[in-house]
């Protein structure tokens, strides 16, 4: 094998084993920083070795006793070594055998990776911090990678990772998983960065750079990841049941153009059947779980509404106006409304979906929302109110700042007639 | 990227030899780190083709062939579908796997096409599609 190859498989074995190895580490270390250097150095170590003596049959194992064993060195070469480092040291020499690490990696490895997500997504820091600590820690994104996937640059990538590491160092974590009423806000701020990294790939426009696209396939993973991880928790299997099923429609929800195909439109033979199925296995477990409540599995339950409808007809309205009617309860939102009263116009008829717009009409989060005199309109003109319906598309396509979508509104303005 | 995985037929599983309980723990383990890593997304164990049927086409003609089939080395007796970064990963993840037949054997992974592949193929199709629904909504 040509040397560059075999550099090229040594960097693919590192790939898939660094999370769990950055993970093991800070275990160790208490510091994620220190962690993915030591992770780095292992990946240095291999590269020289494994040339030579061909990839070790446990190579995990062997990348974490070389990892283990910088890290004593380093203790060691620091002459002004704290006595915790020292046990540290002595704790680590006991067991730095790969036999050793072997036998055990397999039974922490999952708790370790769980632990490193919590701190990924640790509450002490902003929001877009967790991103990108979670993208570079757990997905293995380059510094690089993550800013084109956020349209930022890498200089401000990189420094907001390394202030990130460094409020984790000095906010003295534990590095546990958190139990009983903790874990469960601990959870959401998980939950709700995986959620983030899927949208924001979800939502990128066709052209664009692909990394944008494949950060849905990488917090699909990431959920898959996850569940295997918290096989208790209701929600993750919610919120991956919400993700393989929003993301089954990915290829049938842009027009060859690139305009956006709005689902009721959507070609659904090119929906991603097993992806379908995979995300009604979720929901089926979260619901099992005694979750069938929780907003992820109800947002899921909803986009499986429409999945299992093989024509548009075939949807099953007057049970979404149902699970919206829970979903406003447990997350209530202006858009969450809109949508309730969308599906009622469906299940019940135009003027059942006008009662419940009206109510909404004055949000203040919805003012110059065009989405809300569009539906409304559309009730109007489906209960045969044309020049208010008229009205209502004409406004709407007045607060659109989206050429396509105002002349689809200006359309069905013109549609009701003069 | 999504890839098939497509263990190769052997004799043995041709004949329908049932793996080990070593074997088959193995693979156990095996699909468990798939599905760990967030890799797997289905797969199967398939029947010896002696249980298969193939549909030969000629034109308007179809014609129903009984297995087994010759050509063993080319059947196929199982399947993923996993969801990888690249074929350099896929190779990898192949490479841990135990060998799943008794004696040599041959795995083949093939990606699978996406709708970016198809490019322009798929257009015309989706765009008459795309305008007859948007002519019937506007009926409404």
């Amino acid at each position: 094998m040509a040397a560059s190859e075999t550099h090229q498989a040594i960097e693919t074995v590192f790939r898939i084993e660094r999370a769990r190895l950055i993970a093991g580490l800070a275990q160790m270390v208490r510091d994620v920083g220190q962690a993915e250097e030591l992770a780095q150095d292992a990946l240095v170590i291999a590269l020289s070795e494994w040339p030579k003596t061909g990839v070790p049959k446990n190579p995990g194992a062997w990348l974490m006793a070389a990892a283990k064993r910088r890290a004593i060195d380093g203790f060691r070469r620091n002459k002004m070594l704290a006595r915790k480092h020292a046990e540290i040291g002595r704790d680590l020499e006991d067991e730095v055998g790969v036999e050793n690490i072997e036998a055990t990696m397999d039974d922490d490895i999952g708790d370790e990776l769980l632990s490193l997500m919590f701190t990924a997504c640790h509450p002490v820091l902003s929001t877009e911090a967790r991103v990108a600590l979670t993208l570079r820690l757990i997905g293995g994104l380059t510094t690089d990678e993550i800013a084109r996937a956020f349209l930022s640059n890498e200089a401000t990538i990189a420094q907001r990772i390394v202030r990130a590491k460094r409020t984790l160092g000095a906010s003295g974590l534990a590095f546990e998983i958190p139990r009983a009423q903790a874990r469960t806000a601990r959870l959401a701020s998980v939950l709700e960065v995986i959620f983030l990294i899927f949208n924001e790939g979800y939502f990128a426009t066709a052209g664009e750079d692909l990394i944008r696209p494949a950060l849905c396939a990488e917090a699909q993973r990431l959920g898959r990841i996850l569940v295997r991880l918290a096989p208790d928790e209701p929600e993750v299997f919610g919120l991956l049941a919400l993700m393989e099923i929003q993301a089954s429609r990915l290829g049938a929800r842009t027009a060859p153009d690139g305009a956006p195909v709005p689902l009721t439109e959507q070609n659904r033979a090119r929906w991603d059947q097993l992806l379908i199925r995979r995300g009604l296995v979720a929901l089926e477990r979260a619901e099992g779980l005694g979750g069938a409540d929780g907003p992820y599995a109800l947002q899921a339950a909803l986009a499986a509404c429409h999945a299992r409808a093989h024509r548009v007809e075939d949807t099953d309205w007057t049970r979404m106006a149902a699970l919206y009617d829970r979903l406003s309860q447990v997350m209530p939102s202006p858009v969450v409304d809109l949508n309730r009263a969308v599906a009622y116009s469906m299940a019940f008829g135009p003027e059942a979906g006008l009662a419940l717009v009206d109510e909404i009409a004055e949000a203040a989060a919805l003012r110059n929302y065009a989405p809300l005199p569009a539906a409304k309109g559309d009730f109007l003109f489906r209960a045969g109110r044309l020049a208010e319906a008229r009205e209502q598309f004409e406004r709407a396509a007045g607060f659109s700042r989206n050429a396509r979508e105002k002349e689809f509104l200006l359309g069905r303005a013109a549609a009701c007639g003069g | 990227m999504r890839v098939m995985v497509m263990v190769k037929a052997t004799k043995d599983s041709e004949a329908g030899i049932m793996p080990s309980t070593e074997l088959l723990e193995a693979m156990g383990k095996y699909n468990e780190e798939l599905v760990n890593a967030g890799v797997m997304l289905a797969g199967d164990g398939l029947h010896p083709s002696a249980k298969g049927k193939r549909v030969a086409f000629d034109g308007p003609g179809r014609t129903v062939i009984d297995g087994p089939f010759a050509e063993t080395r080319e059947l196929v007796a199982g399947f993923w579908i996993w969801e990888v970064k690249d074929m350099a990963e896929a190779v990898e993840w192949v490479k841990r796997c135990p060998n799943p037949m008794l004696g040599p054997s041959e795995i083949e992974i093939r990606p699978l096409f996406e709708a970016a592949d198809f490019g322009e193929a798929l257009t015309p199709d989706v765009a008459e599609l795309h305008d007859r629904t948007r002519e019937r909504l506007a009926d409404r």
